[in-house]
């Protein structure tokens, strides 16, 4: 058997010893449709993310709906709109300090780390590649392996937190159904809010940390009868983890839009009960 | 139906060689391996083809499509238009022998440097017990009819040559994740897999498992949950903080 | 002539099926250097194909499952032509291969209390095969095939070099064994193989005092055919070329359920599992035909009602089973009346109906490849519309004449297992029967070479004109030829599969024998001329112009033996001898090659001859273990004098 020969410079598909086909790929199909959309709507998140969290106005609307851009609320500043803070206010007011900065970092790095998310980018940015069987571009590769990608490896910390903030997501949404002076009601804003965090469970229910700590990392699942029962559930989330990574960044989007047009009162929210 | 389909072949060895262009008879059912055969036996007697079963069980006819990796006997013609040109290479991330035959050595020098399945040493023959449940991820892997698709395609290797020596590739990562799920096997495979067969390196971009024939979940189900099981070990901060002032100690 | 790549090893084994790997570990783990040479890569062989299960009586979903019960079942399937001692070993030891593979790491479908789970299959009384889903085959052999690397790298670890003892030689086909006329008395006993490397077509030499052939089957002689291009009859060749003898060469099992269209797959097979697991066969008219065509040696055995076969599934104790699940030949013979008769399918098949007998999840979880297979190459959702099927060209039970024990052929030092191996199934092998014989006489021709090596005084040694002979006939379809235009090796396949297919098929008459083997006898003539374009290195013409060589010889063997055989039983059935005759059944049809100074020296294709002989009679107490009506309905009179059942009934029976 051939030991694999070590080679100076990349040569990729046209080392020596390979068919020399010429085109570096043969695919026909629009291979490079997929990347560019994943860019593009990675692209349109990200700003309109930024934009908003440093935006700190119009976050709390009907005395509340608190979009989850800004939750939790712990700004000093978040006094602009009282009600919006659940958990103190301790934060100083800073134009560049976002109100929600105790989780947004925080949530920013479990999508960074995110497998999917990896995949994402890697792909539609790094182009590594930018299609199965398309050349990459980069003359070494490293993968995960050193610094700074090895840190992709924290994954699970993040989504430790990640689990609190959308403990504090669901919170912000049930008592989004008190109305401080009307008492229990139900708008369409409950809704949005609510199928938000839904779908946020959903996502963070199905990353493939929490399916490794809830039973993946077993090797006797019959010793564990409970944990093999989350395990099979998560595993079905699991497989549509790409499907809520998408529809999380728009319900988030969708969701904050219409906290912000309330806010704004360029729409009203309409009430169904109460 | 029957028509005349376009071919581009690559033909040629270690030394060179080129895409040759024939026209064939395809009929109603074909798969592109019939094509190929009739262009054996009508046009192209020594065109030299790997292949065995024509059934997709033996992962013998490996090759790539319009530059995609697939078999040549699970392939239809029917998702083709009669008047597209099909382009068959022999796979890209091995040594060529000839035409559509390349050099697989990689994976079997590969498949030795993974530690065999090591039984617990108190159980004789007929005395393993397993639960269904517990052998079902590793079932899943053993479906592996060992078509190195996913070996070609993954970009780790098939883009750097230099790699070849330290990534053990997606086929054989994922028999590593086999024998660690493995109810009975007592070995401790988790840091040789990052250590010497360079899991580290997949940055799960999932081609593997988009070309695998098998439908084996190789990223989700393998090489993820080793990352994972990696993780459990090394990148823990907790764990890496002890290990760290421990080893400043000394 | 440049020199020639040579090898020494003690054993060298040809086929890395499932046979020839169980061999090749035996040998090793005895102590002796082993070569294991096989046409295609390490890991392809056709044994990956298998998909129902592996036979072995454990008991483990029905406890009062037993050795005993598996003999019988086998001689049954056979119609007791089976070589008793090859079937009593496999019934007894089949059990413990099944459980070695386990400490080498295979991973069966398990029963509820952790142990191997059995399934249901045509013939067996009990649950019986150990499976994987539906891909049993690759189990096994990935699993020995691992063993095979575990082996390595333990002489890694204690040499260096992992191939110290124990090499695989993968796309190096063998061309001829090798035999030392000095050597003993009586037949000449191997020396070695020769060969070439399919990948750079350079010649190949292996001096080997033990040789086990374990090359598997003779299907691509065959038209349709659930075989693999490598089911060429190598072995059988080589072993007739050397000196031994081939028997039962016309038993060829039809496997009931191929797929039937596109015609590209025709002959793919759809496993037995289908039946096994619930599905039923119909004919256009919507009948489950198979409740009329239960033969009278199986009256009593299977169910009679529709309503009894289904309870069947759930309650074995208290119903018989579905006519559905009889052996393999009296389905294939079925399905081939009903469509004779104008009752089948459109593309001239039967339904096998499974979607409408289960939810569509079920058979995705139970049935995984065969959903993938039709969906893939049919576009047909089982889980929806029922499959066609019809038979297809599966197995040959006869092969090399070998000792049951040891597995030694006529030839001393050349041993035979699996499938290219003759006796152990008698006229029909029962389904999952395959796969326990290569571990059972695989391991057994591993031990009986290892025996053999080590008792050896001296080493056979090759002869060099043997060497040049051997290469000059590899080089033969490279040479120009003065006759005519020179025939093209794909033609002449092609007509070859023809008219094994069309004459030599499931039912068989005089007259088409006869016709066969004048056709057979033009083709040996056209094979002379076989011209191949290019060079050697990967050329697939040139090898299917050395393989035809085999295939000629081995269509030969079936033919004629077929031509003898003047009755019906199992996988032979001649329309013109309709029925079980008992004085057949002690005889057995032997085969070997016609010296080659009669043929004509150098011919490329030596011919074959075949005759009679008698059956060594089963030993008594294995006779016992069957009622004395039933063997009646096989034996003659006087064979069964000794039959503990005499004395009781005397003079009972006509
Ligand atoms: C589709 C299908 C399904 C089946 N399902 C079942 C089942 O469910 N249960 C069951 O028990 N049986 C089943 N069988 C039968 C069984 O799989 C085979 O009989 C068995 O695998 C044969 O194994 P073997 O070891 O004899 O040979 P194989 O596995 O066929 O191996 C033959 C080996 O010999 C090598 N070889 C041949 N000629 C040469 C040469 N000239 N030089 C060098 N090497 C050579 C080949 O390369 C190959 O490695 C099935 C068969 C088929 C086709
Ligand atoms: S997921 Fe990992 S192993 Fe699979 S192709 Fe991508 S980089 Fe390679
Ligand atoms: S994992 Fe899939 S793609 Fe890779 S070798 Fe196995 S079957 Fe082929
Ligand atoms: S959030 Fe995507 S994998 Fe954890
Ligand atoms: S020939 Fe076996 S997988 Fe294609």
């Amino acid at each position: 058997m051939t030991a694999p020969a070590r080679h100076p410079a990349w040569r990729g598909v046209d080392a020596p010893g390979r068919a020399a086909v010429g085109v570096r790929t043969l695919r026909t199909d629009r291979w490079w449709l997929a990347p560019v959309a994943t860019a593009l709507g990675l692209l349109v998140f990200v700003v309109y993310a930024t934009a908003r969290a440093f935006e700190q106005a119009y976050f709390f609307a009907d005395e509340r709906y608190l979009t989850p851009f800004y939750s939790p609320c712990v700004s000093l500043g978040c006094a602009s709109a009282p009600g919006s803070s659940h958990f103190g206010m301790f934060l100083p007011d800073n134009p560049l300090i976002p109100y929600a900065a105790l989780s947004l970092p925080f949530l920013l790095g479990f999508r960074l780390t995110c497998y999917y998310y990896r995949k994402a980018y890697y792909r539609s940015f790094w182009l590594a590649p930018a299609a199965c069987a398309v050349p990459e571009p980069h003359p070494r590769q490293t993968g995960e392996t050193r610094f700074p990608l090895v840190m992709q490896n924290v994954h699970r910390y993040f989504f430790y937190v990640a689990v609190l903030v959308s403990l504090v997501n669901t919170y912000d949404a049930l008592v989004a159904f008190r109305h401080p002076d009307d008492g229990f009601v139900v708008g369409v804003g409950n809704l949005v809010l609510l199928a938000n965090v839904v779908l946020l469970w959903c996502y963070t229910a199905s990353c493939h940390s929490c399916r490794h700590v809830m039973g993946g990392r077993l090797t006797h699942f019959s010793k564990h009868p409970v944990r093999y029962w989350f395990w099979t559930r998560i595993s079905a989330l699991n497989t549509r983890h790409m499907l809520f990574a998408w529809i999380t960044l728009a319900s988030l989007i969708l969701t904050d839009l219409y906290v912000t047009l309330v806010a704004r009162g360029t729409i009203v929210d309409l009430r169904l009960i109460g | 139906m029957s028509y005349k389909g376009r071919f581009r072949v690559w033909r040629g060895d270690a030394a060179g060689g080129a895409l040759a262009d024939y026209t064939v008879e395809v009929n109603d059912g074909e798969v592109v391996l019939d094509v190929l055969h009739r262009l054996q036996a009508t046009q192209a007697p020594d065109l030299a083809v790997r292949w065995n079963c024509k059934a997709g069980k033996c992962g013998s006819c490996s090759a790539e499509i319009n530059g995609r990796p697939r078999l040549l006997c699970m392939t239809r013609m029917s998702v083709f238009a009669p008047t597209d040109v099909v382009t068959v290479t022999p796979m890209r991330t091995f040594p060529v022998l000839r035409d559509l035959v390349t050099d697989v050595s990689f994976n079997y020098a590969k498949a030795r440097e993974v530690p065999s399945f090591t039984p617990p040493a108190d159980l004789a023959p007929g005395e393993y017990r397993m639960a269904q449940v517990d052998v079902e991820r590793s079932q899943e892997f053993r479906k592996c009819i060992e078509c190195f698709l996913c070996q070609d395609t993954c970009h780790v290797v098939r883009d750097h040559d230099e790699n070849k020596e330290a990534f053990a590739g997606p086929r054989f990562l994922m028999r590593i994740a086999e024998l660690e799920m493995h109810p009975l096997d007592v070995a401790d495979r988790v840091p040789a897999a990052q250590d010497e067969h360079g899991l580290g390196r997949c940055n799960i971009t999932k081609c593997c498992t988009e070309v695998c024939p098998e439908g084996i979940k190789i990223t989700d189900n393998a090489l993820i949950p080793m990352k994972e099981r990696v993780a459990d070990r090394r990148y823990d901060p907790l764990v890496w903080l002890g290990r760290t002032i421990s080893r400043r100690r000394d | 002539m440049t020199e020639i790549e040579r090898h020494d090893y003690d054993v060298l084994v040809i086929g890395a099926g499932g046979a020839g790997l169980r061999a090749a570990i035996e040998a090793r783990e005895r102590g002796l250097r082993t070569a294991i040479v096989c046409k295609s890569l390490f890991g392809k062989a056709h044994t990956v194909m298998a998909e129902g299960g592996c036979a072995a009586a454990m008991g483990n979903v029905n406890e009062h499952d037993s050795w005993q019960v598996h003999f019988r079942d086998t001689m049954r399937g056979g119609k007791f032509l089976n070589n008793w001692r090859m079937a009593e070993l496999h019934a007894k030891e089949a059990p413990d291969r099944v459980w070695e593979l386990e400490t080498y790491g295979a991973l069966f479908d398990r029963t509820a209390d952790g142990r191997i789970s059995q399934r249901h299959f045509g013939g067996h009384t009990y649950p019986r095969l150990a499976h994987v889903g539906d891909r049993t085959g690759l189990e096994l052999l990935r699993t020995m095939q691992q063993r095979i690397v575990a082996l390595q790298q333990a002489d890694h670890a204690a040499t260096g070099d992992y191939e110290a003892r124990l090499r695989v030689f993968a796309e190096c086909t063998v061309t001829e064994l090798l035999t030392d006329p000095a050597g003993a008395g009586g037949h000449a006993p191997i020396a070695g193989a020769f060969g070439y490397w399919r990948e750079s077509g350079r010649h190949v030499l292996f001096s080997a005092p033990a040789v086990v052939l374990a090359t598997g089957g003779i299907g691509k002689s065959f038209q349709v055919t659930s075989n693999s291009w490598e089911y060429t009859g190598d072995g059988h060749a080589l072993a007739l070329r050397a000196g031994a003898s081939l028997v039962d060469m016309e038993f060829v099992q039809f496997h009931p359920t191929g797929m039937v269209w596109p015609p590209s797959v025709k002959g793919i097979l759809v496993t037995e599992g289908v039946r096994g697991d619930g599905g039923v066969l119909r004919n256009s008219d919507g009948d489950r035909f198979m409740f009329g065509y239960v033969p009278d040696v199986f009256k009593g055995q299977y169910a009679q009602t529709e309503d009894e076969a289904d309870r069947w599934y759930d309650d074995q104790e208290n119903n018989r089973r579905t006519p559905d699940l009889l052996p393999r030949d009296e389905v294939a013979r079925a399905i081939n009346t009903e469509v004779k008769e104008g009752r089948g399918s459109p593309h001239g098949g039967v339904y096998l109906d499974i979607a409408s007998r289960m939810p569509a999840e079920e058979i995705k979880r139970r049935l995984p490849s065969m959903y993938h297979q039709f969906k893939e190459l049919a576009d047909v959702d089982i889980t929806a519309e029922p499959m066609e099927v019809g038979p297809t060209c599966h197995y040959v039970m006869g092969g090399i004449e070998v000792d049951p024990d040891t597995g030694q052929s006529r030839v001393p030092g050349l041993f035979a297992a699996g499938e290219c191996a003759g006796g152990m199934h008698g006229s029909n092998r029962l389904g999952g029967n395959s796969l326990s014989d290569l571990l059972v006489f695989g391991r057994r021709a591993g031990l009986g070479a290892a025996d053999y090596v080590t008792g050896l005084e001296r080493r056979p040694a090759i002869r060099e004109a043997d060497v040049e002979t051997a290469a000059a006939m590899t080089l033969a379809p490279f040479e120009a030829h003065p006759a005519a235009a020179g025939e093209n090796p794909y033609t002449l396949h092609a007509d070859l599969q023809r008219v094994m297919n069309d004459l030599v098929g499931i039912i068989r008459t005089e007259a088409e024998m006869v016709a066969a083997l004048d056709r057979l006898a033009e083709l040996r003539a056209r094979v002379h001329d076989v011209v191949v374009e290019g060079h050697r290195q990967y050329n697939p013409g040139w090898h299917l112009a050395l393989d035809l060589r085999n295939m000629l010889m081995v269509s030969e063997a079936v033919a004629s033996s077929a031509l003898l055989r003047t009755e019906s039983r199992g996988g032979h059935t001649r329309e013109d001898h309709p029925g079980l005759d008992p004085q057949w059944r002690h005889r057995v049809l032997v085969t070997h090659c016609v010296d080659a100074s009669e043929a004509g020296a150098g011919a490329v294709v030596p011919r074959t001859a075949v005759e009679a002989a008698e059956r060594v009679p089963m030993r008594a107490d294995l006779l016992a273990l069957f009622d004395l009506p039933e063997l009646e309905k096989y034996y003659t009179a006087p064979e069964l004098a000794g039959h503990p059942g005499r004395g009781s009934r005397q003079g009972g029976t006509p």
